[in-house]
């Protein structure tokens, strides 16, 4: 199976956010067609009425749209994609913040961590 | 008409063993359900009632709106928990007999999915192993375009690569109007697939509920719910 789910946690919300990061980080490109139902359901080793859901889910946050007869496509709208990258990386680094802060570090001691920490990427 | 399968009061006596008793189940359309119990919990007695090879002792059971009969037969597909293949045919001619005898039975799904999985349609039943005898099986059961498919342990002797083999077989052909009811004790594997859940415990259904309303009630996966709810 390709996708790699937590089995502890709801299915439905974690295929949501594997779409929407994909289609986040450009795995997905804006006005690609995107798989059918069937085939991405499985790809993702799930239930189709569950993918069906969670398509329905992601459309409604703005990041797929129909086109009537022809199936779903990546929204070209580039201003709700570059929205929620931002809200994602946000609440990323809020998270790191909070679990730093956990050990008694101050901000700005994070900070400088961070430009100390060389990640070859 | 949302229901696929309906029971109420349904029970099942051996000879004064209680298989199942007083089962009250509403199974939906477009559903895949796991059936989840222990050994002799009494999962392969309900599959064999919806099947119609089980008469129930007690109560009702409906599929389709029909009782159990002709008609529910034309509509329910049944893998059973053990070999129903005959040694002697070759492949093909198993093929050739489930599509002479059903006549929602696709001959080129079977094929495709025989020729996905590189089995040897002039094969002998005889000469395949335990594995591939097991996809030969669920290849028929799923070939067929039925409304309600009862698969009793379809993963059982398989390794765990033909495992996700057979559940992709399973939800390739899975048009999402049908329900598939699968039987297993390794929830581990098949999991992700279930969009609902039956715990059943000495003939008794002790939970019913979609996978993710589990997951999110008890922070748990329903293999790990599983095995605090059955602790021996």
């Amino acid at each position: 199976m390709a996708w790699i789910f937590d089995s502890n946690a709801p299915i439905f919300k974690q295929i949501v956010d594997t779409i929407s990061l994909k289609i986040i980080k450009g795995d997905y490109k804006t006005g690609q067609k995107l798989d059918s139902v069937r085939d991405l359901a499985v790809e993702a080793g799930v239930n189709p009425n569950t993918m069906q859901r969670a398509l329905v889910s992601v459309e409604e946050m703005g990041l797929l749209e129909t086109k009537r007869g022809d199936g779903r496509y990546i929204t070209e709208n580039t201003e709700i994609i570059s929205k929620l990258k931002e809200d994602y990386i946000r609440k990323n680094t809020a998270d790191f913040i909070k679990k730093m802060s956990e050990f008694g570090f101050s901000t700005p001691e994070i900070i400088s961590f961070i430009e100390k920490t060389n990640i070859n990427l | 008409m949302d229901k696929i399968l309906e029971c109420k009061s349904l029970t099942k006596n051996y000879k004064g063993n209680m298989a199942l008793s007083n089962v009250n189940l509403s199974i939906g359309k477009g559903k895949i359900v796991g059936l989840l119990g222990p050994n002799g919990s009494g999962k392969t007695t309900f599959l064999k009632i919806g099947a119609g090879l089980l008469t129930p002792t007690f109560g009702d059971i409906a599929i389709g709106g029909n009782f159990i009969g002709v008609e529910t037969k034309k509509i329910v597909s049944y893998l059973p928990d053990h070999n129903f293949l005959t040694p002697s045919m070759t492949v093909e001619g198993m093929v050739t007999y489930f599509e002479d005898f059903y006549t929602d039975f696709s001959r080129e799904k079977a094929e495709s999915m025989l020729n996905a999985l590189d089995i040897d349609k002039k094969a002998k039943i005889k000469t395949l192993s335990k594995g591939t005898q097991e996809k030969v099986e669920l290849i028929l059961v799923m070939s067929r375009k039925a409304e309600l498919y009862l698969l009793d342990e379809p993963i059982s002797g398989v390794d765990p690569a033909t495992r996700d083999y057979i559940l992709r077989t399973i939800l390739s052909s899975f048009d999402g109007n049908a329900t598939i009811i699968i039987s297993t004790h390794l929830i581990n594997d098949i999991e992700q697939i279930l969009s609902d859940v039956i715990f059943i415990n000495h003939g008794d259904i002790v939970l019913c509920d979609t996978a993710d309303n589990i997951r999110s009630n008890t922070g748990k996966s329903i293999d790990a719910y599983f095995r605090e709810v059955f602790r021996c």
